[in-house]
């Protein structure tokens, strides 16, 4: 198991390292999709099932598909993009660096509360996770309903606007 | 029930959390590609979900998916408005090379 979170850790960490680095934008997508499938095997360690399924059928299907399809539309699929000013990338960089050397110092400063123990009780299984949704956390529920709605009606006018003013 | 927090600490996930969303942050800062930049934000938003699931395992409670369900919501509405958003500038601009937004600027 040790050795399978490594392997899926430098997966992870590569794609995303590649998808920003790639020049043309469907190589990025399709190393996003390989990071998000190695996040869902990291949801599959920790042993949530649903949620490893679920992100795959939202990110890896639908999210990714609307990229791929946004880029498409757009003609986007060439390397034609000029760099940023070489200031501009090491200023990126940097920042990269001092950030990431900040969050790891404070985590490996801190301690840990307890140690974890497994207490063999279920709690992540879909039974629970849909009683824990629908009955204490129903009302969120329904509004991200009411969210989705929201946001697609704003995607359809955001993309026919055009249209109404000519 | 078995998972991966019996065998190695949490300190591993945080560390590879933190460092997820640092590449974000870099591909936020590096890319003029407007698309390219969304596709880091979504790296930035996986990053948190995975700590999210790392400590709702290590407190054993539903909660922290819950919460990730919900982010998954958000981020999934999130996209659909921002793509709408790309396109809508793509049609007037003809490119979508976030160097060229800066009629705000003044």
């Amino acid at each position: 198991m040790l050795t399978v979170f490594y392997i899926l850790s430098a997966i992870t960490l590569a794609t995303a390292f590649l998808t920003i680095l790639s020049k043309n934008p469907i190589h990025s997508a399709i190393y996003l999709v390989l990071c998000f499938f190695s996040i869902a095997g990291h949801y599959l360690l920790f042993n949530a099932q649903f949620l490893a399924i679920v992100h795959i059928i939202v990110y890896s299907g639908a999210i990714m598909i609307l990229m791929l399809f946004t880029i498409m539309l757009m003609n986007l699929n060439k390397e034609d993009e000029q760099n940023k000013p070489l200031l501009t990338r090491i200023a990126a960089a940097v920042s990269f660096c001092l950030v990431a050397f900040v969050l790891l110092a404070a985590f490996v400063k801190s301690q840990r509360v307890h140690e974890y123990k497994a207490s063999g009780e279920d709690f992540q299984s879909i039974k629970v996770l849909g009683q824990v949704l629908l009955n204490e956390y129903m009302v969120p529920f329904e509004f991200a309903s009411v969210l989705l709605l929201v946001s697609m009606i704003g995607a359809v006018l955001l993309s026919k606007k055009e249209h109404i003013n000519n | 029930m078995e998972n991966i927090l019996q065998e190695i600490g949490i300190d591993n996930y945080i560390y590879l959390s933190a460092l997820l969303f640092c590449v974000g942050i870099f591909g936020v800062l590096y890319r003029r590609n407007a698309i390219v930049m969304f596709m880091s934000i979504e790296i930035m938003l996986n990053a948190v979900n995975l700590l999210l699931v790392a400590f709702s395992t290590y407190h054993q409670d539903a909660e922290g998916q819950v919460f990730v369900f919900f982010s998954m919501a958000v981020a999934a509405a999130e996209v659909a408005v921002g793509l709408a958003i790309l396109v809508a500038i793509y049609r007037n601009l003809n490119n979508i090379d976030i160097d060229n937004l800066k009629k705000l600027k003044g």
